[in-house]
C-alpha cells in the first residue's frame, strides 16, 4: 500500500548541487542518482554513476557507443532489470526510491520512448494512444477520446492522423511512427519522459520536428535523453552529460560544456579526436 | 497525483499472479503424461524385459514366456529397407536446399517437404499398398520398407538442410577463395562438417520411422515366425505391441509394455544424442 | 580422419593442376573455369532431381490414391460423403460416420490441448529463465517422440479403466442432464480418444506458438511494459501480434490429430455410430482404413477405403499447406519490422 500512494510533489526544495560546475545554482530536483553501478551478469556496465535532473529541463547523455548511457536510461524506469540486468545504488524521483515501487507503478510516472518506433502492429492509431489509458482502467469513450486527441496534439501529430485514427499505427511513416509513440507515452501522464536515441532511425526533416517537439514538452515534463548526436544534444538540452567506459566524466549545463568542457576526455570526445 | 486507484492496481496485479499460476500448471499438466507413460512402461515393461525376450520367439497362442527375436530383427530389417529407400532422396534434397534454396522451385520443395510431414503415416501405407502390394500381390517388408522411406523423408530432409545452413560461412568462402569448385567444396568441406549433425538428424528420421505402426499394417503386415525375406511379410516390434495389446492374455500384454519400453528407450537416447550434439549450436543462431 | 587426408589430396591435386596448366593461384585458364562450371552444373542438377523427387512423390501419392478410388468415385460420387451407411456385406460405403467420428475426436483434442499448448509456449516464451526452458523445452519435444502405438497402450490399460471408473461416472453423476455426459461408462470411446489425441498434439501446438511468440521482437515487449503494462498484460500484446501464427499452430495440431490412427484406434471403441455422447464410441476416418483394409474382400470396399484415405490425404495437405503459410507469413513479418 505504502508504496503505491504517492504524495504531492515535494515542495520545491532549493537544492545546491554538483560539485564539477562552476557555478553553483539552485535547482529543484526531479530525478536523483547516486552510486549507480549496473551490471550484465558479471559484466560491469555503469560505474558510480551519480547525476541529479532538475525538473522541467532537457538533459543530453552523450558518449561513445558501449558507454552505458542506454543501460544507464533503462535503469531509470527499472527497463533494464527487463532485460535480464541487475543494479546497485539508489535512483529517486521527486525524492522516492524508485525501488521502492512496483515497476509497473514507475514506469506510469517514467514514461520512455525507444531508439526504433514501436507501435503496436495489431492496434489502430487512437488504440495505440490509447493503449496505457486503457490498462488503468479509463474506458469511457469521451475522456478516453479527450486524452487521445490532447496526446496527439502534444506530440503534433493530431493534425496528420485525425481523419485516420483507425487505421493501424504502423501504416505510418517512420516519423509519424515515432511521433505515436511519444504520444502514447504521454498520454499515460508521466513526469518524466525517457528518450534513447529517438531520431536515429529517422530522416533530417523527421528529426527535426522530433526536437521541436522536446523543445515543447519541456515545459510539462522533464526529459532525458540518450543520443550519439552531439549537434543535436548542443540542439535540444538544457544540460549535458558525457558518458564514457560506463562512467560519467562530466555534467554540465550544455553550452558550457560543449564549449569550455573541464575534462580531457569531454574535450576530446566533443572535438572529434576519438568515438 | 495521478496514480491508478488502488483498487484497479491490485485488481491487474493478481491478474498477473493468477495467469503466472495458470501457464505453470499447464507446463505441470502437460509434462504429466509423459511420467506416467514412462514410469507404467518402466513398471510393466521391466518384468517382462529378460534375455528370453531379446532371444526367443514368440510362443504360440496362450503359452507364456517366449520372446520378440523375429520382430526385433524385423524391424531392424523394415528401418535399414526405409533408409535405403528414404535418405538418399532426402540427403541429396537437403543439400539442394540448403545450397540452391531461394529460387521459386526449392521453396515449392521446401514447403510440400512440410506438407509431406503432416500426411498421416496411415495414408502413405495406403499408397505403399497401391504401389508396392497390390503389383507384387504380396504383403512384404518391401512395401513396408517403402512406406517408412516415404515417412523418413521430411525429417531427414529438413535436418539436412538445417545442419548445412549452420556451417559457418567463412569455412565455405576460405575453400572458394583457394579456387576450388563450389561442388567440391560442398561435399568435401561443408558435408564433412555437418555430418555430425546430419548423422543425428538421420538417427531421428530413423527413431520416428522405427516406432511406426499405421503404415505397416498392410503393408509388412505382421509375421509370428522367423523371416528375413523382403518378398515375404515381416514381423515388428509395433504391430507386434497392437496385436499383444488387444489380446486377453496377461503376459502379452506385460510383453507389449516389454517393447514398447524398448522402443521409447531406443527414441530416448536418439532423442537425446541429437539434443547433445546440436546444443549450442541452436543456441549460438541467434547472436 | 579419412575425409580429411582425401580433402587435403584434393587440394594438392588442384593445385598442381593449377601450376601445371597456368599462371599461379586462382588465376584459371578458360578451360579449367569450364570444368568447374560443368561440375558445378552437373552437381546441381543432380541434386535437383532428387528434389523434384520428392516434389513428384506428393503427387504421385494424390494420384494413385485417386486411381484406386476410381470405382468408389464412380459408383457413389458425392453421396459418399454424406452416407451414413458403412455395410461391407450388401456392398455399400458411406463416410459420413467416419468423418463425423474424425471431426468429434479432433475437435475435443483442440477444445483440451489449446489452452494447456499456449500456457505453456507462453511460459517458455514470456516466463521461464533460460536454465528451466531447455529441459522444458526437451521434456515437450519428447512427449512428442513417442510412438503412436505407445500411448494407445497406455490408453487401453490406463486411461481407459481411469475413465470408466472413476471420470465418467463422476461426470455423470454432476454433469448427466448434458446429452454429452449420458450413457454407460465404456471408458472405450470418444472421450478417451479426445484425451489420447490431446496428449499428442500438445507439442505440435506448443512449439510452433513457442516460435511465433519468439519471433516477436522484444521492442514489442518494451514497449508495453514501459507504458505500465504487467507482465500478462504485457503477453496479451504480445499474443495479440502472434494470434494469427497461434492459429496457424492450432491447425497444425489439428492436422495431426485428424491423421492420427494407432492411439485413436487402440481407445475409441471402433463402432460406426453417431452420437452425441462422449462416453459412446465412435470410429474415425484413420481406424476404420487400419482396421479394414487388410481385410477388405471386396474391390469396392478396397476402393472405399482408398478414398477414404485420399479425403484424409487432401483433409491435411489443406490444413498444413494453409497452415504453414500462416506461421510463415507471421515469423517472416516481424522479422522485417
Amino acid at each position: 500500500m505504502q508504496e503505491m500512494v504517492i504524495e504531492e510533489r515535494r515542495a520545491d526544495v532549493p537544492l545546491i548541487i554538483s560539485s564539477n560546475r562552476t557555478t553553483e545554482r539552485t535547482m529543484d530536483v526531479k530525478v536523483a542518482t547516486k552510486n549507480v553501478d549496473a551490471f550484465f551478469g558479471k559484466t560491469q556496465a555503469l560505474h558510480g554513476i551519480s547525476l541529479d535532473v532538475p525538473r522541467n529541463t532537457v538533459v543530453a547523455i552523450i558518449g561513445p557507443s558501449g558507454c552505458g548511457k542506454s543501460t544507464f536510461l533503462r535503469c531509470l524506469n527499472r527497463m533494464h532489470e527487463v532485460a535480464g540486468g541487475t543494479r546497485t545504488g539508489t535512483i529517486m524521483v521527486d525524492g522516492d526510491d524508485i525501488d521502492h515501487y512496483d515497476p509497473v507503478v514507475l514506469r506510469r510516472r517514467v514514461g520512455m520512448v525507444f531508439q526504433k518506433p514501436n507501435p503496436f502492429p495489431t492496434m489502430s492509431i487512437f488504440d495505440n494512444v490509447a493503449a496505457g489509458l486503457r490498462l488503468n482502467g479509463m474506458v469511457k469513450k469521451n475522456t478516453l477520446s479527450e486524452t487521445v486527441e490532447r496526446s496527439l496534439r502534444q506530440a503534433a501529430l493530431f493534425d496528420e492522423v485525425k481523419d485516420i485514427l483507425d487505421r493501424s499505427g504502423v501504416s505510418l511513416s517512420g516519423g509519424q511512427q515515432q511521433r505515436l509513440c511519444i504520444a502514447r507515452a504521454l498520454a499515460v501522464d508521466p513526469e518524466v519522459i525517457l528518450m534513447d536515441e529517438p531520431a536515429s532511425a529517422l530522416d533530417p526533416i523527421a528529426t527535426a520536428k522530433i526536437e521541436e517537439l522536446i523543445q515543447a514538452l519541456k515545459k510539462n515534463y522533464t526529459i532525458i535523453i540518450v543520443t550519439h548526436n552531439m549537434q543535436q544534444a548542443a540542439r535540444v538540452s538544457d544540460e549535458t552529460a558525457f558518458f564514457y567506459l560506463g562512467e560519467l566524466i562530466e555534467f554540465d549545463e550544455t553550452d558550457r560544456l560543449f564549449t569550455s568542457p573541464q575534462k580531457k576526455q569531454t574535450e576530446d570526445y566533443i572535438t572529434g579526436r576519438f568515438g | 497525483m495521478r496514480m491508478p486507484n488502488s483498487k484497479r492496481y491490485y485488481w491487474r496485479k493478481s491478474k498477473n499472479i493468477v495467469m503466472t499460476v495458470l501457464c505453470l500448471l499447464s507446463v505441470l499438466i502437460a509434462v504429466i503424461p509423459l511420467f506416467l507413460i514412462f514410469s507404467y512402461a518402466l513398471s510393466q515393461g521391466i518384468g517382462a524385459l529378460n534375455l528370453d525376450f531379446f532371444t526367443k520367439m514368440p510362443k504360440p497362442v496362450g503359452e507364456s514366456g517366449g520372446g520378440m527375436a523375429n520382430a526385433l530383427v524385423g524391424t531392424a530389417i523394415l528401418i535399414g529397407l526405409g533408409s535405403l529407400f528414404g535418405l538418399p532422396i532426402s540427403i541429396f534434397t537437403g543439400i539442394y536446399l540448403a545450397e540452391y534454396g531461394e529460387n521459386p522451385f526449392a521453396k515449392t520443395v521446401r514447403f510440400l517437404t512440410d506438407v509431406l510431414s503432416g500426411i498421416p503415416s496411415i495414408v502413405v501405407g495406403v499408397v505403399a499398398y497401391i504401389m508396392v502390394v497390390l503389383p507384387m500381390k504380396q504383403f512384404s517388408a518391401f512395401a513396408g520398407g517403402v512406406a517408412l522411406g516415404i515417412l523418413m523423408i521430411p525429417t531427414a530432409t529438413r535436418t539436412t538442410e538445417e545442419m548445412i545452413r549452420l556451417v559457418p560461412h567463412s569455412f565455405r568462402e576460405a575453400a572458394l577463395a583457394l579456387g576450388i569448385p563450389r561442388w567440391r567444396v560442398t561435399l568435401r568441406i561443408v558435408l564433412p562438417t555437418a555430418l555430425k549433425g546430419i548423422t543425428t538428424g538421420i538417427l531421428l528420421a530413423i527413431a520416428r520411422a522405427a516406432g511406426e505402426t499405421a503404415p505397416l499394417l498392410f503393408t509388412a503386415l505382421g509375421n509370428r515366425f522367423w523371416s528375413t525375406d523382403i518378398g515375404h511379410p515381416i514381423a515388428s516390434l509395433t504391430v507386434f505391441i497392437y496385436d499383444y495389446a488387444k489380446a486377453p492374455f496377461e503376459d502379452w500384454n506385460r510383453q507389449a509394455w516389454a517393447a514398447a519400453f524398448v522402443l521409447i528407450f531406443f527414441i530416448f537416447i536418439i532423442n537425446l544424442i541429437f539434443r547433445f550434439v546440436t546444443r549450442g549450436r541452436y543456441a549460438g543462431n541467434g547472436h | 580422419m579419412t575425409t580429411i587426408s582425401t580433402h587435403t589430396t584434393i587440394l594438392i591435386r588442384e593445385r598442381t593442376g593449377g601450376e601445371k596448366s597456368s599462371p599461379p593461384e586462382g588465376v584459371s585458364t578458360g578451360a579449367k573455369h569450364r570444368n568447374a562450371n560443368l561440375g558445378d552444373a552437373a552437381f546441381k542438377i543432380v541434386t535437383q532431381i532428387f528434389a523434384f523427387l520428392v516434389f513428384a512423390l506428393v503427387f504421385v501419392m494424390a494420384f494413385e490414391m485417386y486411381r484406386g478410388s476410381e470405382d468408389s468415385i464412380k459408383k457413389f460420387g458425392w453421396s459418399f460423403l454424406t452416407n451414413t451407411v458403412w455395410d461391407p456385406v450388401k456392398d455399400e460405403y458411406g463416410a459420413l460416420v467416419f468423418i463425423f467420428g474424425t471431426m468429434v475426436s479432433s475437435l475435443l483434442a483442440l477444445f483440451l490441448a489449446l489452452p494447456l499448448s499456449v500456457g505453456v509456449a507462453i511460459f517458455l516464451s514470456e516466463l521461464a529463465p533460460r536454465w528451466l526452458e531447455r529441459p522444458v523445452s526437451f521434456v515437450i519435444e519428447l512427449l512428442a517422440a513417442i510412438p503412436s502405438i505407445v500411448y494407445g497402450l497406455w490408453g487401453i490399460f490406463v486411461l481407459v479403466p481411469w475413465l470408466r471408473t472413476s471420470v465418467e461416472p463422476a461426470l455423470v453423476k454432476n454433469l448427466g442432464f448434458l446429452p454429452f455426459f449420458e450413457g454407460p461408462p465404456y471408458g472405450f470411446g470418444m472421450l478417451a480418444a479426445g484425451i489420447v489425441l490431446a496428449i499428442m498434439v500438445i507439442p505440435i501446438i506448443t512449439s510452433i506458438s513457442r516460435d511465433v511468440l519468439r519471433a516477436i521482437p522484444m521492442a514489442q515487449r518494451e514497449a508495453a511494459l514501459a507504458l505500465g503494462a504487467t507482465r500478462w498484460e504485457t503477453t496479451k500484446i504480445v499474443l495479440s501480434d502472434g494470434k494469427s501464427g497461434l492459429l496457424g499452430a492450432t491447425l497444425l495440431g489439428l492436422g495431426r490429430a485428424v491423421g492420427e490412427t494407432m492411439a485413436v484406434t487402440m481407445v475409441i471403441g471402433n463402432r460406426p455410430e453417431i452420437s452425441a455422447s462422449l462416453f459412446a464410441p465412435g470410429y474415425t476416418m484413420a481406424s476404420v482404413i487400419a482396421n479394414e483394409f487388410a481385410e477388405a474382400t471386396s474391390e469396392l470396399y478396397t476402393s472405399s477405403l482408398i478414398e477414404l484415405a485420399l479425403l484424409l490425404f487432401v483433409i491435411t495437405v489443406l490444413l498444413n499447406g494453409v497452415a504453414r503459410i500462416i506461421v510463415w507469413s507471421t515469423t517472416k513479418k516481424f522479422k522485417t519490422v
